[in-house]
């Protein structure tokens, strides 16, 4: 490790060699273009950056990256990601993943990263299908959905991928979308700063096998009416002219209304550092698919102790009370006899 | 000679004397409840510090309270004391402390004629011989009448001991097994004060249980000595050891010991991702009391994630070390692919127990070297190593690290139950000659590109060891990306060229098949040079092939015996000792593994002697395939 100033670099100094292949005009390009472009601005080092992945298409982001990087094998990232940010203090360790990936295969991984607070920065591409198999439904493709695989309807109930990050104790859960560069840099750049492991879920167009499945929400004439950002401190609210808002009824339950209608006062105050996630899990219901009112930004970020640094913790409370380990002692821990 | 033949002695009734034995072999019985691998190891280590040399076997069922009193709830601990040199816990007990009728009944099988029983009276109630499908007093109906039995009412003189010390009978009767053990004690004529020092140890913090147990301790041994029952006591001097240091240690002990020289040795910083399961689990709880060597357990969600994380922590630069038994290697084996293809030093710790799926969890079984070998998809070469007795755990641990780090490789080392629980003394080694492993990361580029940039190409090999370089994350100019896809000879991007996949293939099996040049040779023991029969074992069989062997030269047979450390790649003169003989047998706790290894690689007739009962081999089993290869008794 050195001190010295972190070199200034653009987006080509973090993109490698390899040609990328994904299909033409796939979400996953404006989502590697908003990583490369980010990082020059977060001040960190390309030799002490590692993209880890599984497997799908999402999965093969690290041989863009002209940063260290692991492709490794499907739903694994996440625990990969422990060993090695439990034993690199010093490194940026950003797991890239998809729906299949995180979700399906991986799921088991994820909600244990997530609850142990391991520092890594998760981006969760959630295309609501599988690409790289070529068009099977996924844990997040809706109900009935129609697929290669499932010709009569799929009859799993879809996970909500914030829902399920915020029942695993995430302590920090975002949403974004491939449409906006701008909102997607601020969450990555948010995720990054957290200390833990952040849940990032990206709404991303596979136009091939499951084209404009967010377009309802995200479509650049939707979005305004479509998209409810949640800012940190102030009434959730939107619409063109901020018209609507959301509040919440004395049964608990969070309902979307005209602002004319109750008052402004009467709005839902986002506040992303409630101890409680209830509030946060209610928002991430608020809509039930991508065709109603879908809440994006942050839906928790709280402090909690990261788990690499209190495994750290453990150790040189260890050393501080016994001493740096000697081999030969440890030898003669039990009952020792000497003969001759 | 036989053990029971030694333990043999004169006849002076009426008078206590004290008749000294080469050896003895006592097995302790009871309820899986009762304590007996406390009773047996506490045994074990007076009779250490003692200097005699010993072989423990520790045999419980894997439930941790079977229902009380019945057959499956049995817990067992045999252990061989002896003055001379030792290698197995013993054939056959030549006493048997029996807890219960349960127990009794479960043991009593194996006994010889001659054989010493002693039982607890106390526990021989209709309800309890019922329990044990007994129906009728096996203490009275006459069916005991080949061997020594000494009926001791051990429950209700401990309730009698602890009476005054303000004990509750209820609790008083958990003390029964230090009853036991000083009555074991008196008769072996053990050393009274490491026991009574380990019990106020062990229960300072419990007094009227320290008490409880001191004074049944005590009244068991003062039993021996004055209720003029038993004839004599018994002296089992100090065995001849090599002049050192010795401890009492037990496989997963030594394995994880092992580790943790390896990380010092290799200044790795060691990692450990581990899922809980028997009999692996003691490493793992060892490993992470020793959090002053900077040792990092991490107990995962899951087998997957155990050496997922370890994989993490290796890309990272850690020493990356997963330990589980065969249902985790089975749930391991995709990212051990990965590993092969990452090519990152990894070190998969499986302690076999009998499967085939949950099989028997407690029970030892040698049956997973052929999924070490073969138990992955395509062509995807690992270097194995076994352990052969408790305390070679732990050089097979760091002779494990020395490969995986030399050659950026997963290494599968194979330990099994019996090692893991078994124990033995141990001369300590002079820890500062052992060879130090160099993890010679890479520090710079190693290639130059087209244009004339230095470039780091993370699939350029060593030309001796083919291993590739290891570079961690850190270092400017190495940032490389690695991954489960075929990679480009050299450069390592990814690559579906044709040709090149072979090279790669072939590349990875020579990397393996050269680390034989650079182990050592398998060595023979065959004093004579004339054995017309070879035993090829591997693993915790050796024990019991020593003895045979030993037994079968003592009647006169030419036996020589092999045992193999390295079992993939195998040692460069395996094939050669095996032309040698006109015989080869190989003893496996297995349907015959690595007999069909040998046979497929050197083409020779090696025959299999198998035993899949979930305990090992006794001596006289393989003395007996001996005798058959070589035509009857000498």
């Amino acid at each position: 490790m050195t001190t010295t100033a972190v070199p200034a670099t653009t987006r080509k100094d973090w993109a490698s060699d390899q040609e990328v292949r994904w299909c033409p005009g796939c979400g996953d390009y404006s989502i590697l273009a908003a990583v490369q472009m980010l990082l020059p601005e977060l001040g960190v080092r390309r030799e002490n950056t590692v993209f880890l992945s599984g497997i799908g298409c999402a999965a093969r982001f690290p041989y863009y990256m002209s940063t260290y990087g692991m492709h490794s094998i499907h739903g694994r990232a996440p625990a990969i990601a422990t060993g090695l940010a439990t034993t690199r203090p010093d490194l940026d360790v950003w797991v890239v993943t998809g729906d299949g990936d995180a979700l399906s295969i991986g799921g088991n991984h994820l909600i244990h990263a997530l609850r142990r607070n391991v520092r890594m920065t998760i981006l969760m591409f959630n295309n609501q299908i599988y690409g790289l198999t070529k068009g099977q439904y996924s844990p997040t493709s809706e109900l009935a959905k129609v697929t290669k695989s499932t010709p009569f309807g799929s009859l799993d109930t879809p996970f909500n991928p914030v829902s399920l990050a915020l029942g695993a104790e995430a302590s920090f859960v975002a949403r974004t979308h491939d449409m906006d560069r701008q909102h997607m840099q601020e969450m990555f750049r948010r995720a990054h700063e957290h200390e833990g492991a952040a849940f990032v879920e990206i709404y991303q167009n596979c136009n091939v096998f499951n084209d404009a499945a967010f377009e309802k929400i995200t479509g650049r004439e939707a979005r305004s009416a479509m998209l409810v950002p949640l800012v940190h401190g102030e009434p959730i609210r939107f619409g063109k002219e901020l018209e609507k808002g959301v509040v919440q009824r004395p049964d608990g339950r969070l309902e979307v209304v005209d602002v004319a209608d109750v008052g402004e006062d009467a709005l839902l105050v986002h506040d992303e550092e409630r101890e409680d996630p209830g509030l946060a899990f209610a928002l991430s219901r608020l809509s039930r698919g991508p065709y109603e009112p879908t809440p994006i930004g942050v839906f928790r970020a709280v402090r909690r102790p990261e788990y690499g640094a209190s495994m750290a913790e453990q150790l040189a409370d260890a050393q501080e009370r016994r001493g740096v380990g000697d081999l030969k002692a440890l030898l003669r821990s039990g009952a020792t006899w000497t003969v001759g | 000679m036989t053990t029971t033949e030694e333990h043999r002695t004169e006849e002076h009734p009426r008078e206590q004397r004290k008749s000294k034995i080469s050896r003895v072999v006592v097995r302790f019985a009871g309820d899986s409840g009762d304590g007996m691998q406390l009773t047996g190891d506490r045994f074990t280590a007076s009779s250490a510090l003692f200097g005699n040399d010993l072989s423990t076997f520790p045999d419980f069922p894997a439930e941790i309270r079977a229902p009380s009193g019945t057959l499956a709830g049995v817990s067992a601990f045999q252990v061989q004391i002896a003055d001379l040199d030792v290698t197995t816990p013993g054939d056959v007990p030549n006493v048997l402390v029996a807890m219960n009728p349960a127990a009794l009944k479960a043991n009593v099988g194996v006994l010889e004629k001659g054989a010493t029983l002693v039982v607890n009276a106390d526990a021989f109630d209709e309800r309890s011989l019922a329990k044990a499908g007994y129906g009728s007093n096996p203490l009275s109906d006459g069916s005991l009448a080949a061997f020594t039995v000494y009926e001791v009412p051990m429950t209700s003189i401990t309730q009698e001991v602890c009476k005054d010390a303000g004990v509750k009978p209820r609790d008083a009767e958990r003390s029964k097994n230090f009853f036991a053990l000083g009555l074991v004690s008196w008769l072996y004529t053990r050393p009274v004060e490491p026991t009574i020092d380990w019990i106020e140890k062990r229960f300072a913090d419990k007094p009227l249980v320290l008490e409880a147990n001191a004074r049944a301790f005590r009244a068991g041994y003062h039993f021996g000595e004055t209720a003029e029952l038993f004839e004599a006591s018994y002296e089992v001097g100090p065995a001849q050891f090599p002049p050192g240091e010795y401890t009492q240690i037990s496989g997963n002990q030594a394995l994880a010991w092992g580790l943790i020289a390896a990380s010092k040795l290799s200044g790795l910083p060691l990692f450990l991702g581990s899922y809980p399961i028997t009999p692996a689990s003691d490493i793992l709880h060892e490993l992470s009391r020793r959090k002053e060597f900077g040792v990092r357990t991490f107990q995962a969600e899951d087998e997957i994630a155990g050496i997922g994380s370890a994989i993490g922590a290796a890309f990272g630069g850690s020493l990356g070390v997963t330990t589980t038994s065969g249902p985790g290697v089975d749930l391991k084996s995709e990212a051990i692919g990965l590993a092969v293809n990452l090519e990152l030093p990894l070190v998969v710790v499986d302690v076999q127990r009998g499967g085939p799926s949950t099989g028997l969890p407690t029970k030892a079984e040698q049956a997973d070297l052929l999924h070490a070998m073969y138990g992955r998809h395509g062509e995807a070469p690992v270097p194995i190593v076994a352990a052969r007795t408790p305390s070679h755990c732990f050089d097979a641990a760091i002779e494990a690290v020395r490969i995986a780090v030399k050659y950026r490789t997963p290494v599968l080392l194979l330990s099994d139950g019996y090692l893991a629980n078994g124990a033995e003394p141990w001369r300590l080694p002079d820890v500062d000659l052992l060879e130090p492993i160099d993890p010679a990361f890479a520090t710079a580029p190693n290639h130059v590109d087209a244009d004339g940039t230095p470039v780091f190409w993370p699939y350029l090999r060593d030309p001796e060891t083919l291993a590739r370089p290891w570079a961690p994350p850190g270092i400017p100019g190495l940032e490389h990306r690695v991954g489960g896809l075929e990679k480009a000879d050299g450069s390592g991007s990814v690559s579906y060229d044709p040709a090149n996949h072979e090279r790669m293939v072939r590349l990875r099996a020579a990397k393996i098949d050269g680390i034989a040049r650079d182990i050592p040779p398998v060595e023979v023991d065959d004093e004579a040079g004339d054995a017309e029969l070879l035993v090829l074992g591997w693993g915790s069989t050796y024990g019991a092939i020593v003895a045979a062997v030993r037994r079968a030269r003592a009647r006169g047979h030419r036996v020589a015996h092999a045992h193999l450390v390295h079992l993939h790649p195998f040692p460069e003169n395996l094939g050669e000792v095996l032309a040698r003989y006109r015989r080869v047998l190989v003893p496996e706790m297995n349907l015959g593994q690595l007999s069909r290894l040998v046979r497929a690689e050197y083409l020779v007739d090696a025959r299999s002697l198998s035993k899949v009962q979930g305990v090992p081999f006794r001596a006289r089993e393989i003395e007996a395939a001996i005798d058959a290869e070589l035509g009857g008794p000498a």
